[in-house]
């Protein structure tokens, strides 16, 4: 077990270095220019260098990697080019409503999805399933602009049910979180439905009904429990997806969050701030994968940690 | 046959001119003194209340040497004072922080005198050492002041820009308050510096206090101080109750509401939720916005120092010869581009907008006329037109733009590629010599800095511009023209002010003659504002401020 942990966590120092180093060539590479957007376009060209050389842009590509690793040792993620604060500070105040927002997400596709998938196991065939593997489909192709959108419109401009984005009480909260969790549910709908249609042919369940049991009994009692584990192992995963999401989420919402800060971000073409997020992103993705991993044993017995 | 009425009446006309003429020619030879007259406060401006404006994007500083987005710009203005302002809804010049200010004869020396008692929101007083510390601070190297290249004409700037000194040696300070300013040239936009925020005036204790946090600390002598900043979220100003301006500003408090997109804004502003729309109105509801008239009777409208134009690198052939330029001119359909943003703007023939001083009105610019574009094509020896590049942002409606500008040229032979980029990609490619043909300045287009025709020359049109990571996008440089330029720019009587217009006129004039531009539309401003807001409609689309006059507006609803 310790022995797989170690590998683990060096696996994951190197991805987050591959990381970092593909982030920052990329952004390395862009034709723009962050000096100029710094200095502004009143700036004579002695003054473009002059802080080119004070940010230490003028240095190789090795050189400023190397800088830019180092400070990352000391928690130090720079400052940012436009806003001109510490990019940690960004960070740390934007995280909260990010993790926030992802609990949400991550309650409403498990409470969606799994009753979704646990009815249309038990339907299996019917209309019902249909209908409800449809809508599941429709769930994860829908795209999340648009889903927000028309969420917005319906429940908070026509409804007036909930507030037109913001932050800070539940019901700022509701319509984001759905709005990410709808794409999970199609997800957790479909896998819920497999697992719980694998685990109704189980011999367990035809021992239960054999014995007479009700059938509210067989599904709760005795399928249920089995077939929630391989999916909830999966929410894990979930965290990278949720990673893009709420970049588009956090836009339409208004939602103080790193997604919001990072299409700023991209938009402005503030380099330390896009390394910033997308290692605190990176990191997140390893982390919940790694999690994933380590926790699936667990809770799913058949699964072994090698 | 005249009675003796009218010959006393001349008699005292003549009286009155010759006294006139005496001042004049005293105040050039002492020097040109002006002193503020205070500005009326509207009558029926209500004290009190508080509104919430919402933006899309961070507030990026408030620091005044740094800040320069159209967003955190005007709250600067409102947080930090200068020695120049300007009447609020207009660009006339007006001494603010100063009481008064003397032009010597030669042009080049600037003698401001200070108002007493104003105090910084920490409270203690402003004085002269602090007018000298901020300039000093925004041209020092360390600071990286976007806005350091204003300052260029005080004595001693190179010395600070290279490094070598600490201090501008132009500036000394007399008395606590008086400041004087010397000048290696005679330079009439000067006052103008004098007004722009990164002039403005910041208490040196709580710069070294914050270092370069300063701009989410901001103190200065403004008329709302900083009460509330979460980042990503809100930004609360209020009132200063120890603003010298006794009757000034109106509100008691602004909620900066950040993270809210344009359209969920707009949607907002109809529930009453919040004031003013800072991002404006969402192009795509634009249209339904004006044909409401509920909505409609929330905007106003109003002019701004912008224009937005097609640059022709002149340095790469076929732009190289002028006539392909002048054929580019009249291939471009203004009108129907003007009709494509929903006539948001009003099509252009020269360089400077309309409400800007030194705008020609008379110029009729190339019209619109396919057959002679393509004549004139022939005659540089492209009968069939050409192949090129056309550069734009990627942002709507910039690629709308730019294809309507691709058909107009492929109308006379001349097949333009669009290139579709991220703006700080554009801007780039501009910035290289053997970057971009052509440039669709939309989303990056030219927005004066200040009320003045220079503006729109040097960085953009003039040889200084045309340097590598420039902005002078054509690559044009006419030495005659800067000269020219550097000829107007030293008329600093303040009396000689539609001399020197009429000079930028002629020279906007030459300019459109080698026609390194094609100048498209001037963009108008559509603010929108909630029901209860007052005050004249100038302060919501006042040409320094935007999106609004936030010192002088005020709510209707209060008590």
């Amino acid at each position: 077990m310790i022995a797989y942990l170690g590998r683990r966590v060096v696996q994951a120092v190197l991805i987050l270095l591959g990381v970092s180093l593909i982030t920052f060539a990329l952004l390395y590479l862009l034709p723009a220019d962050p000096v100029r957007q710094i200095a502004g376009r009143s700036a004579t060209p002695e003054t473009v260098e002059n802080i080119r050389r004070q940010l230490g842009l003028d240095q190789p590509f090795v050189v400023q990697y190397w800088h830019y690793l180092i400070s990352l040792l000391s928690g130090d993620l720079g400052r940012s080019y436009i806003q001109r604060s510490e990019v940690t500070e960004l960070i740390v105040s934007r995280l909260p409503a990010s993790l926030l927002l992802m609990v949400g997400a991550i309650a409403c596709e498990v409470v969606i999805g799994l009753t979704m998938g646990l009815i249309a196991a038990v339907k299996r065939g019917t209309a019902t399933d249909q209908s409800l593997m449809v809508a599941s489909f429709v769930g994860v192709s829908a795209p999340q602009f648009v889903v927000g959108l028309l969420l917005l419109y319906v429940f908070a401009v026509r409804l007036g049910w909930f507030p037109i984005g913001g932050y800070g009480a539940w019901r700022h909260l509701v319509l984001p979180s759905l709005t990410m969790g709808i794409l999970g549910a199609g997800w957790y709908a479909r896998m819920m439905r497999s697992s719980m249609i694998d685990v109704l042919r189980q011999d367990y369940v035809r021992t239960a009904r054999a014995k007479g049991l009700a059938r509210s009994a067989i599904i709760f009692r005795h399928a249920l429990p089995n077939a929630i584990l391989p999916v909830i192992a999966m929410i894990g995963i979930d965290i990278g997806i949720f990673m893009g999401g709420i970049v588009v989420v956090e836009s339409v919402f208004g939602w103080p969050g790193i997604g919001q800060l990072a299409w700023q971000a991209i938009q402005r073409i503030d380099i330390p701030i896009i390394m910033g997020v997308t290692l605190v992103s990176a990191f997140a993705i390893v982390l919940g994968n790694l999690l994933a991993d380590t926790v699936a044993p667990f809770i799913d017995p058949r699964i072994k940690l090698r | 046959m005249k009675t003796k009425n009218t010959r006393e009446r001349e008699h005292d006309m003549r009286k009155y001119l010759i006294s006139t003429v005496a001042a004049s020619a005293l105040a050039l030879v002492l020097g040109m003194t002006s002193v503020r007259a205070e500005d009326a406060v509207d009558p029926n401006a209500k004290q009190g209340g508080a509104i919430t404006i919402t933006y899309k994007d961070d507030v990026a500083t408030l620091d005044p040497a740094i800040g320069y987005d159209w967003q955190n710009w005007s709250m600067i203005k409102s947080l930090f004072d200068g020695l120049m302002d300007y009447e609020p809804g207009t660009t006339n010049l007006r001494p603010d922080l100063a009481e008064s200010y003397e032009i010597a004869p030669d042009g080049k020396t600037f003698t401001f005198k200070l108002r007493q008692g104003v105090k910084f929101h920490n409270g203690r007083e402003m004085t002269a050492d602090d007018v000298k510390y901020s300039l000093d601070r925004v041209t020092n190297p360390k600071t990286q002041s976007p806005g350091a290249g204003f300052f260029g004409s005080i004595k001693g700037y190179d010395d600070v820009a290279a490094g070598k000194a600490e201090s501008l040696a132009g500036i000394t300070v007399g008395d606590p308050y008086t400041i004087k300013f010397e000048l290696t040239r005679p330079d009439a936009t000067f006052l103008h510096v004098m007004a722009i925020n990164f002039s403005h005036v910041v208490p040196k204790e709580e710069v070294e206090k914050y270092g370069a946090d300063f701009g989410k600390h901001p103190v200065g002598t403004g008329a709302f101080k900083l009460a509330e900043w979460t980042l990503g979220q809100r930004v609360v100003f209020e009132r200063n109750p120890d603003y010298w301006h006794k009757d000034l500003p109106h509100l008691d408090k602004i909620t900066f509401e950040i993270g809210q997109e344009p359209i969920v804004a707009l949607l907002r502003l109809q529930k009453g939720e919040i004031d003013v729309p800072g991002d404006g109105i969402p192009p795509a509801k634009f249209q339904e916005v004006m044909a409401d008239p509920e909505q409609k009777a929330r905007v106003v409208e109003g002019g701004q120092l912008h224009t937005g134009y097609i640059t022709m690198n002149t340095t790469m052939a076929p732009f190289d010869n002028v006539k392909v330029r002048q054929a580019v001119n009249m291939a471009i359909n203004k009108d129907r581009i003007v009709q494509l943003i929903n006539n948001r703007a009003v099509p252009a023939n020269q360089p400077l907008p309309p409400s800007m001083p030194g705008y020609d009105k008379e110029f009729k610019g190339y019209s619109y006329d396919v057959a002679k574009a393509k004549a004139l094509l022939a005659e540089a020896g492209h009968p069939g037109g050409f192949d090129t590049q056309l550069f734009a942002m990627n942002t709507d409606p910039n690629p709308r733009i730019a294809q309507a500008i691709q058909q107009d040229l492929a109308a006379v032979g001349i097949k333009a590629s669009i290139q579709s980029l991220a703006q700080a990609n554009v801007i780039a490619a501009g910035g290289d010599k053997a970057g971009a043909p052509m440039i669709w300045s939309g989303g990056m287009a030219w927005i004066a800095d200040f009320p003045d025709p220079s503006n729109f020359y040097g960085p953009i049109l003039g040889c200084a511009g045309a340097v590598p990571g420039g902005w002078n996008w054509s690559w044009y440089c006419n030495k005659e023209l800067d000269a020219k330029a550097a000829e107007a720019d030293s008329i600093v009587d303040p009396a000689k002010a539609g001399e020197r217009a009429k000079m930028w006129s002629e020279i906007y004039g030459k300019i459109m003659e080698d026609a390194p531009w094609a100048p498209v539309f001037n963009e108008q401003r559509f603010t929108m504002k909630s029901t209860r807001m007052g005050g004249a409609d100038n302060l919501y689309v006042d040409p320094v401020h935007i999106p609004i006059n936030y010192d002088n507006v005020y709510v209707t609803d209060v008590q």
